[in-house]
């Protein structure tokens, strides 16, 4: 007889086998080469995490319940791997270009990265799992009940029991699902394991069916006759119970986090899917063939007392095959503990991330920095949340009180985890489908869930029987099996029914009426239309492609110099010899990414080599990040631009500003020189003739008056040489007061006549034709007879004809009056021309009387006045024009 | 639902009309999402046969009878499922990375 201690010492051994493969295989991908690991084969054994204990000895007392109902609960999950190219086949795509870790983490993707909805899934399914572990340790607890109490020489406690299994499974999943952190929530041991334990099932079930057939009924044909004659001889299904767990099933074979865990989290390849959908239903039909016969065989053998769920080791132990009953018990436990791992380390992944990482990294923001530190606390993280799981577990089965049949406690974990199924499906398939729609509907589910099929399930210490009865407070239309009073439904029927219509009803009338934020949108449409953003890359074969695009990649961002020094260093690293191009590995990409990111930033260059790479595709957060880094880089760039062209604006004006200066200090020279020469003249003879005075002892009174004359005059010219220039600073520098008043030209010619011809020996004869001059002026008289006297007294002073004559025309023209001043003289010289109204600018210097200065003040008294003065070339004479507003134009100024 | 066409290689408005190999996949593709419909048909059926209990005109269907049935609609599914899983294994083939590719970026 097998003794508890015996099982125990196989259990041990058979974990202890487990750990050396999981060790194995994570060494095996570590070095990458388990080729055979990545296979289509495990991947479909690991799918089989969907057989637990239910399945190992749950299936069997269903069957003797039920009959062939139990075929539901791997109907449904056929159907939705037969059907992998409706939605498989989009769940893992989007699952490997978004690259989520778990449902949750899908969910809250698709829904625009709210972390609210994350949570409420994560709480959903860590209590709708809730039952499920319950199941386990109630399965492996009356496994190991069989063998004691055929045992006389066993202590049993039943709870002690459960209490130790617990323990031993929270061990069990730390040790095995959080003894390292992945990136990618990839866990290659664990998968290796499971697959294992898939065989081990498998095989355990056939044999104690093949033993059953062919050791016990004797035949094919025997055992057919003997299913027919049995209780469940008859086929008697509900058909609504067919179909509807049937729906469930492959609602919640999608739904459960272990299910997504190791169908799309675990997944390497999608081609596996194209395997899997084949080969998984092949292992449901082979694990659920034998199920009936064991039923039938086991209800005409054993008593009427015996559990039926135990029908697998207590037929064989009934017939003295214990090695074969202790095969069916290692099957039992490879089911038990693989769910236990799996969906207790899918659980923890959802906590610590959705629920612990975002508490602790704002509790303590700012210092998320050290990695180590964050491994740290992830890594606790799970490992309390898988023995809160499994505490969960535990007082579940306390409450329920360990008598219930496997199958239905199964059902209720089932109908709890399906309520995910109206967001996911429209997350996948309905643009339209939002956030606030997919809360109300998972709160609606969930809360009818609890009420209608949880809290009934833990028995009457949860919720009484006069509630169950009458509904709380009297409300007969709240009872928790006949809501709004439509009774004698089967409960499992009663709670699937409403949850998930009203969930659904819910998530799409709020759906509709609610409007999503853009990050929504956006990700609803990368969800949606995954085919067409995803990357479905096409002529990136083999590595060599790669490492070269890699090259041209790297070569335009970084400089081709650089580009082929990094990919030089890093072929040399990998041992490749004579310019080959390093291997695409996930080492050279990482340094490689942050090498580009250097230069393009970090998201932008995550993305560019994503996209070579191929497989995932470019997330939304990813553009967005993208975005971001272009608009900095953008707006650093025009800040640049900005500042340089405020620079060469700045630079010009410099230039300009110093030419200028350059300029007018040579004007200023210049002009100082042409000052002091002017007023170096009359003082030499000023100081000669007052020297002569001083120290001449004998001169003549006419002498002295002479030389005083001449003294006299000097001063004189000097005086009006400073007038002059103060007369000039002052007009140049524009802050001359002008005297505006009216009268007529001819006033004012008669005004500049007479006094630049008093006083010369030969005085020119001035032409005036005075019926022309009679215009009414408006300006400062006595500046213009200023003019006009300087510029009668040069004809006066320069005109070389015998019989020297000037000429006053006046005329108008175009609103502006003309005076030209035209004498019989040789005129100007050409080239002299434009020089006259230059300072101290003389035409000829020995007729040299004023300072020459005089035709410059003119010019500068004209240009004040609104006029000009201006020479003009081309006449036979001197010629000089002076051009003026007329009075009504100037006072319309 | 959006569908990924294996063969439209280039970007652009896709062709009316096909190739007759490609209008062939495209045939077998339809077939391979018909199956779970076929699938739900076949195991919808036995909800019609007589039943112990509700009906006395008829002798209600033996349980192995039934799970004959259940068995052979399941193991045709399962066979027909392979069948279109081998006949698309060649040109999934040209149009998704090579695992190698994929494994790459996995860590990376």
């Amino acid at each position: 007889m097998a003794t508890l201690n015996l099982l125990i010492l196989v259990c041990l051994a058979y974990v202890i086998l487990l750990f050396g493969v999981a060790f194995i295989a994570d060494r095996l991908a570590a070095t990458g080469r388990s080729t055979w690991l990545r296979s289509p084969l495990v991947y479909t054994l690991s799918l089989s995490i969907y057989c637990t204990a239910w399945t190992f000895y749950g299936a069997v007392g269903y069957a003797a319940r039920s009959g062939l109902e139990y075929l539901t609960i791997y109907l449904g999950p056929t159907l939705v791997m037969i059907g992998w190219w409706w939605g498989l086949r989009k769940l893992v795509r989007i699952g490997r270009s978004q690259r989520v870790t778990s449902i949750a983490d899908l969910i809250s993707s698709r829904y625009g990265k709210s972390n609210l909805l994350a949570v409420c899934v994560t709480i959903l399914a860590v209590i709708g799992v809730t039952p499920y572990i319950a199941l386990q340790l109630q399965s492996i607890t009356l496994s190991f009940g069989v063998f004691v109490d055929s045992d006389a020489m066993g202590e049993y406690g039943e709870h002690g029991v459960v209490f130790w299994v617990a323990i031993g499974l929270a061990v069990f999943a730390i040790l095995f699902g959080t003894r390292n952190l992945d990136a990618n929530e990839r866990h290659h041991g664990v998968v290796t394991a499971v697959a294992l334990e898939a065989v081990v099932k498998l095989v355990a079930l056939l044999a104690v069916g093949i033993f059953v057939v062919w050791g016990i009924a004797g035949g094919v044909q025997e055992t057919l006759v003997r299913i027919d004659t049995s209780r469940i001889g008859e086929w008697q299904v509900d058909g609504g119970r067919w179909m509807m767990i049937t729906f469930l099933s492959a609602a919640a074979f999608v739904c459960l986090p272990r299910m997504f865990q190791v169908m799309v989290v675990e997944n390497d390849d999608e081609r596996h899917l194209r395997t899997a959908a084949w080969a998984f239903p092949l292992y449901l039909l082979l694990i659920s063939l034998f199920v009936v016969p064991i039923a039938a065989v086991g209800l005409d053998l054993m008593d009427q007392t015996d559990n039926p769920d135990m029908f697998v080791l207590t037929v064989p132990l009934s017939q003295g095959r214990e090695g074969l009953a202790v095969l069916a018990f290692l099957g039992g436990f490879s089911s038990a503990t693989s769910m236990v791992i799996v969906a207790a380390m899918a659980m923890s992944t959802m906590v610590s991330n959705h629920i612990v990482m975002p508490i602790w990294l704002s509790s303590r923001s700012g210092s998320a920095s050290f990695s180590g530190d964050v491994r740290h606390v992830i890594l606790l993280a799970r490992r309390i949340s898988i023995a809160a799981i499994m505490a969960l577990g535990y007082f579940y089965y306390r409450l329920s009180g360990g008598g219930t049949a496997l199958a239905s406690i199964g059902l209720i974990s089932f109908a709890g985890i399906s309520q995910i199924l109206p967001a996911l499906v429209g997350g996948l398939f309905w643009r339209g489908a939002t956030r606030t729609g997919a809360l109300a509907g998972l709160t609606v589910g969930f809360a009818l869930w609890v009420y209608t099929s949880l809290l009934p399930g833990m028995g009457t210490g949860v919720l009484s029987a006069s509630v169950m009865m009458h509904g709380p407070l009297g409300l007969e239309w709240l009872r928790p099996h006949a809501l709004f009073g439509i009774e004698g439904m089967d409960p499992i029927m009663h709670t699937v029914l409403w949850s998930l219509s009203l969930n659904t009803a819910a998530f799409c009338l709020v759906s509709l009426y609610t409007f999503p934020s853009p990050l929504e949108r956006l990700q609803g449409a990368q969800f949606v239309n995954v085919f067409d953003h995803s990357t479905s890359p096409r002529g990136w074969t083999g590595s060599v492609a790669q490492a070269e695009d890699l090259m041209i990649m790297s070569q335009r961002i970084l400089g081709a110099h650089e580009a082929q020094e990094l990919f030089h260093r890093e072929a040399e690293l990998q041992g490749a010899w004579g310019g080959h191009l390093p291997e695409p590995t996930p080492q050279f990409l990482d340094r490689l990414e942050r090498a580009l990111s250097g230069t393009v930033g970090a998201a932008t260059s995550h993305a560019m080599i994503g996209q070579i790479v191929g497989g995932s595709s470019v997330s939304v957060e990813d553009l967005l990040a993208v975005a971001d880094e272009s608009a900095q880089l953008l707006e650093y760039s025009s800040q640049l631009e900005a500042k340089s062209a405020e620079l060469a604006r700045t630079a010009r004006q410099l230039r300009e500003a110093n030419e200028k200066l350059t300029q007018i200090s040579l004007q200023k020279d210049a002009f100082l020189s042409q000052v002091s020469h002017e007023l170096r003249t009359p003082m030499t003879s000023i100081r000669a003739f007052s020297e002569i005075l001083r120290d001449a002892e004998s001169l003549t009174p006419e002498e002295k008056t002479r030389y005083a004359t001449i003294i006299h005059d000097e001063a004189l010219r000097l005086t009006r040489l400073l007038n002059d220039l103060l007369d000039l600073s002052v007009l140049e520098s524009g802050q001359v007061s002008l005297n505006m008043r009216g009268g007529t030209l001819s006033d004012v010619l008669d005004r500049a006549v007479s006094p630049a011809l008093a006083g010369v020996d030969r005085p020119l004869v001035v032409h005036r034709r005075k019926s022309n001059e009679a215009i009414a002026l408006y300006s400062d008289l006595d500046r213009l007879a200023q003019v006009f006297i300087n510029l009668i007294a040069n004809a006066q002073k320069y005109c070389d004809a015998t019989d020297p004559e000037l000429v006053i025309t006046v005329h108008q023209m175009g609103g502006q009056l003309l005076v030209d001043f035209v004498d019989n003289g040789s005129g100007i010289p050409p080239e002299a021309q434009s020089l006259v109204f230059e300072k101290f600018a003389r035409v000829s210097a020995e007729k040299a009387g004023g300072a020459g200065l005089g035709l410059a003040i003119c010019r500068e008294i004209m240009q004040r006045l609104g006029g000009d003065v201006t020479y003009l070339g081309g006449v036979s004479g001197g010629a000089f024009r002076v051009t003026l507003p007329l009075a009504n134009e100037m006072a319309a100024q | 639902m959006s569908t990924e066409d294996p063969d439209s290689g280039t970007s652009g408005l896709p062709p009316v009309f096909l190739e007759r190999q490609t209008y062939r996949r495209r045939r077998l593709m339809d077939a391979a999402r018909l199956l779970p419909l076929l699938g739900v048909g076949l195991f919808a059926i036995p909800l019609l046969w007589p039943m112990s209990g509700n009906s006395s005109l008829t002798e209600p269907v033996k349980t192995s009878g039934a799970a004959i049935y259940l068995f052979i609609a399941w193991a045709g599914l399962i066979a027909a499922s392979a069948w279109m899983g081998k006949k698309t294994q060649g040109w999934i083939r040209g149009d998704q990375p090579p695992p190698d590719a994929g494994r790459a970026q996995d860590h990376g």
